[in-house]
Parts: C-alpha cells; structure tokens; sequence
C-alpha cells in the first residue's frame, strides 16, 4: 500500500509540474531566506566578537583629552615617563602597563616601499593586546633602555615588504635609519572600521620618541587590568593619580579621557544583538510569505484536488490510501523544497559572508528549525484539504466547486 | 429471468433531501425497486425526477436518507464508509453522467485506475485496460489526456473504465449521451453482449427511447418515485 501510495504521489507531482513547483519554490524561498539571513547575522556577531577579543579584555586607553572649539582644536599636554612610572608603582591590579607614541613612517626595504605606522612601546603592549610572535622575539631589556633600532612587524608589512623572504633579522630603513628586524606578529586582520591591524611597525619607545618624533611625548597608554578586578575601581584610582599630577583644579574637568574597551565591546554586542535580531524579524517575515505563497497554491487547487480525491474514491480507493498518496506527495515536495532552500541558503551565505567580509558560520539550528516549519507547512497545507476531502462521499467531494 | 429468493438488488422505501428546513428538496420520495441478477433495466423520466440521485445511491456513492438498500439482502445503508468502498471496488462499476476522468492522465491510466486500487499488477493492469479500451472503440488513444478526447471518447474511456474490473453490476448514467446514434448503438451492442454472455447486470438511465429499447426493462421516473416499471415485452 505505501509503495503504491508513492506511486500515485509521484505521478501526481510529474502531472502537475507546475502547482509541484509552486509549491516547492516557496518553501525553497522561506527556507533559504531564513537561512541566509540568521547565518549573516551570526557571521556579523563572529566579527565582532573576534574583534573584541582581539582588542584584549579589560583594556583601558589613557589620553590626553582633545579639545575642539570653532577654528581650532588643541590636544591637552602628553604624558611623560613619570606618568607612566607613577601608574606603574601606585595602581595595583594592572597586568600591563604600556606607554605608546605613535607616528607614521615609510619603510625600505630593498626596493619596496610601504607607508606604515610605526610604535613605540615596551613588551607590555604586546600582552595588553593579545599580540602573539609568529616568528622571532620582543625587546630585550637592553634594547628598550637604549632605544636601539630594532623593530617587529606586523603581517601586511612580511607581505609588503618581504614577500617569500624571511624578514627575522633582516634591516629595514625606517625615516632614514636601519632597523633591525627582530620580530613578526601573528596575523589578526581587519579590526573595526575595516582598518588592518597587522599594518604597522613596533619599535621600543625610546627609539620611535628620539629618532622618529624627536621628543619625549607619550600620547597614550594601554593598561591592561588584571583578571577578576572591576576596571570601574581601576579607573577612578588612575583619573585621581593623574588629576593630581597634572594639576587639575578642584571642580575642572579631566584634562585626559581613560576609555575602557568592555564599554565599547558592550556597545558592539548590543549593536550586533539588534541587528540580529532585525535580521530574525525580516527571515521571519520571509518564511512566513513563503508559507503563504504555498497555502495560496494549495488552497487553489483544492477544488481539483477534492474532485480528484472524488474520482478515486468512487473507483474503489479506500480514504487511507488516498491520504497516503497526499502525505507522500506533500512530504516529498516539502522535504526536496526544504533540502534545495538550504543548499541556496548555503552557498547565497557563504558569497555574501565573503562580500560583506564577515566569517560564515554554519548555524545547525536554524536549518533544522527553518526546514522543519516549512516542512510543516507544506505537509499541513497539502494534506489538510485532502483529509477533509477524503472523509466526504465520493459524490459529494465530486460535486464540489 | 428466474427469481431465486433473495434479489440482487432490492430498494425500500428510500428517500434522498438536500438541504434543510424551507429550503429543503426532496430528490427521491420513496422509491421501491428490485432488480435481479442479470436483469438489463433501463431508467427514464423527466430532468430532475430523481434518476441520476439513485444511481448514485445504488453505486454507493451517496447514502440514503431515509428507507433501505439491500445489496445481495445486505443493508447497505448500515455499512461503514470503508465497507462500502470495497463494495464500490469489487462489485460495482460506474459511468458518471459528467465522466469523471482524472484531468492531465492519459486514457489508459484512467481505465487502469480502479485496477490499481484492486492490487492488480502492472502489466496484467495495462493488458486489461487496452483491451477495455478496444472494446469501446478506442484503441490507438491509449495515450491522450482527456483534454486531448471529444466528448463522446471521453464517455468511451468512462465505460472502459467502469468495465474493465468485470463488475458484476454497471451502473451508467446515461452513457450514450454524448454518442452519435451509431457509436451509441456499438456501445448498447457491446452492453447487450455483455448482459447475455458474462451475466452482467445493468441499470442504465436514458433519455433516448432507442437506448431504452434495447433493456429488458423499462423503468419511468418522476418527482422522486417509480411511476412505471415496464417489462420490455419480456415477462419478469
Ligand atoms: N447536491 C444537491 N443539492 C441539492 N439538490 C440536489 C443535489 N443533487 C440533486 N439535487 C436535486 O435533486 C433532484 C433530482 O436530481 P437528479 O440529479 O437525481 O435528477 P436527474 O433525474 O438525474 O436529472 P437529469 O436528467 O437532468 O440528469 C433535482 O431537483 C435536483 O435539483
Ligand atoms: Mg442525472
């Protein structure tokens, strides 16, 4: 009885190609659409968490505050190496410590050229930004007490630069010096806004301030907090250290800006969480047209298909194996639509993750989720109207108009 | 033809409404009717006296509202939906007066249809139905969808199709009503073969006296009741 009940289903979708493909096309549309936009979502919340982690947690940025009046803007003064000494010795709870001045430089190597930034630091940058050494070795104490001319590099720079050649040790000429290349970090690629982090060089401190910027300015520092310790405390030990060493009045505003990265990565979540979730909204909108669009189609054929069901009862098909032969049918075009929504799902994701540069995530779930309810709906669709067909008199199911 | 007892088919009483309360019609007002077994009867009357509403009673494809169907001295009106389907499969064939052909599939699908659900194999089901379909006259469009037959074809496949379970009683609602008188009168010729060499019995409405000529019994429908049952110059 199923074999013939196949049977039957399957010459009834050859004969009606295009109500089969109707049906199909638009549990295809809401499974693919759901799909497509629930995997872009996640790719997007990947993104940004990845960027957030690359960021390194409970980081703290410390800058002198900028100014912007009409015509002019003016940056308060920098920090000095005391500042960054004081917050060394008075703030416990800090893993890292690191002062930054950044300045922009070309660098030669052989006879490529490449327009980078260059910064100075000590290896505590390296820990507060989770940087990892692809090949080589930070600073020796030595060469960040002396300023020595040694620098490790980023990947754009190996790519730009070095192309196939191994840069460890190799001299490059940054602003008209050599450096000596002594390190190359691990690749994190594109950061926020689509700038590439590994696009810069990093020297020790004392080098980049007195061969490249030509003072003893720092403008910003990294603080990495410790684990477990509320980077709130932290930064009001930091804003009270340096108000009193850079005599800032009672009642005046900080003349510097400590930003913590968790608000910024809240802020990111939250964003990726809304947009998710719009995502969701549109998918859901999507598998509901689709579920309309085969409603519709079934709903129009049901005078046929109950007069159909008329004739095989009146030729001796029992009610149960006209029911089989629907839910077959109806199964079949649901499991086919599911399965091709999900292949299109797959490979519309996977072109448009690449194009909108956001990893592609494959979301079991909701390809289940998503297949599944239209399945159902194509099931319930095709195979309500039949049951209520095939529990009429065959004449009466004849009759209907 | 002899009486043995019990009649193949007997009608009591039966009556058939549509509809409810004001609105209500009553399509049969009591009907009592026996037909034996190899009895070839013919059933006239006036459009809307009620004959195509028995047919349908007497295929089970309709039930009664009141009044009884014995089939074979069983109540018929007593049996489950499922019961009367396997009456419909194993006993009966009919030819609808509006065809009922299944749209978009080929002649010889349609004929082999009834086979199907009997569990007949695939060839023997295709062997039977082109042999039905070369009774009726139709060999060579085995093929064509009903869209692609005339009117008078289409009733063809129809009485193939009722035919070719070799059914123990044709009901055909009028069955030549499409044919020209010749292609009607092949058609009443292979009916009268298969009455007298096979037994089959026959109950047949017409409009066309003709046709009625050639039952053994003639029987005249009006308002929802038998107004006459003539035996064709043949005593019962
Ligand atoms: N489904 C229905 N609902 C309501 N009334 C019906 C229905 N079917 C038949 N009738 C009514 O029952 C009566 C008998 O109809 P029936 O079809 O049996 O007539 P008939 O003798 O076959 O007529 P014809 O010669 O035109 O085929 C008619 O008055 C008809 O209007
Ligand atoms: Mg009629």
């Amino acid at each position: 009885m199923l074999l013939k009940s196949i049977l039957l289903a399957l010459q009834s979708i050859k004969r009606n190609v295009m109500r089969s493909f109707l049906t199909m096309l638009g549990i295809v549309i809401g499974v693919a659409a759901v799909i497509t936009m629930v995997t872009l979502g996640n790719g997007a919340t990947k993104a940004i968490s990845n960027q957030i982690a690359s960021l390194g947690s409970n980081l703290l940025m410390v800058m002198p505050r900028m100014e912007f009046r009409p015509g002019s803007s003016s940056t308060a003064q920098p920090f000095e190496n005391r500042d960054v000494e004081a917050i060394r010795e008075q703030i416990g709870s800090l893993k890292a410590v690191a002062p930054m001045v950044e300045s922009s430089a070309t660098v030669v190597y052989g006879a490529n050229n490449w327009s980078t930034s260059a910064t100075g630091t000590t290896n505590d940058y390296f820990t507060a930004s989770n940087w990892t050494f692809a090949a080589g070795r930070p600073f020796s104490e030595a060469e960040i007490q002396s300023g020595k001319a040694v620098c490790v590099i980023g990947e754009t720079i190996r790519k730009e630069l070095f192309a196939g050649k191994d840069p460890i040790g190799a001299s490059l000429r940054v602003k008209g010096f050599g450096a000596e290349v002594i390190g190359l970090l691990k690749s994190k690629g594109q950061g926020g806004m689509g700038r590439d982090q590994d696009d810069m060089i990093v020297m020790p401190l004392r080098t980049v301030q007195r061969r490249i910027a030509g003072n003893q300015k720092i403008n910003m520092m990294m603080l990495s907090v410790k684990d477990g310790v509320l980077s709130d405390d932290v930064v009001n030990q930091i804003k009270l250290l340096l108000r009193e060493r850079r005599h800032v009045g009672a009642g005046e505003e900080d003349d510097f800006e400590v930003m913590d990265t968790k608000e910024i990565a809240q802020t990111l979540s939250g964003t990726t969480k809304t947009l998710t979730g719009l995502l969701g909204a549109v998918a859901a909108v999507s598998l509901l047209v689709g579920g309309i669009g085969i409603m519709n189609i079934m709903l129009v054929s049901v005078t046929e298909r109950t007069r159909e069901i008329g004739i095989r009862l009146a030729v001796g098909a029992l009610e149960n194996e006209v029911l089989l032969q629907f839910m077959v049918e109806a199964i079949t075009l649901a499991c086919v639509g599911g399965l091709v929504g999900i292949a299109m799902a797959t490979g519309t994701a996977m072109i448009l993750a690449h194009a909108m540069a956001v990893p592609y995530v494959f979301n079991p779930g909701i390809n289940i989720l998503s297949f599944f309810f239209s399945a159902a709906i194509g099931i319930l669709f095709g195979y309500m109207p039949a049951r209520r067909a095939a529990k009429l008199n065959p004449i009466v199911a004849l009759r209907h108009e | 033809m002899a009486n043995n007892g019990t009649p193949l088919i007997e009608l009591a009483g039966l009556t058939k409404s549509y509809g409810e309360g004001a609105a209500q019609i009553m399509a049969l007002n009591g009907v009592d009717l026996r037909v034996e077994e190899g009895d070839f009867v013919a059933i006239m009357g006036p459009s809307g006296s009620g004959k195509s509403t028995v047919m349908n009673i007497l295929g089970c494809l309709d039930t009664p509202t009141g009044g009884a169907y014995l089939f074979r001295g069983v109540h018929v009106e007593r049996l489950t939906s499922r019961q009367r389907t396997l009456l419909r499969r194993y006993f009966l064939g009919f030819v609808f007066q509006g065809f009922n052909l299944l749209a978009r599939t080929s002649a010889i699908e349609n004929v082999e249809l009834p086979l199907l659900y009997r569990g007949v194999p695939k060839a023997e089901r295709h062997q039977a139905a082109s042999a039905a379909l070369a009774q009726v006259g139709l060999t060579g469009w085995e093929k064509h969808t009903p869209a692609e037959l005339s009117g008078g074809q289409q009733q063809r496949v129809a009485i193939a199709r009722a035919l070719v379970t070799d059914p123990q009683i044709l009901l055909a609602d009028e069955p030549t009503g499409n044919l020209d008188s010749r292609r009607g009168r092949e058609i009443m010729d292979l009916l009268v073969s298969l009455n007298k060499d096979r037994g089959l019995t026959i109950l047949m409405v017409t409009h066309d006296h003709d046709m009625a000529g050639y039952a053994h019994r003639v029987i005249r429908f009006v308002d929802g009741v038998v107004e006459r049952d003539d035996a064709n110059g043949r005593a019962l």
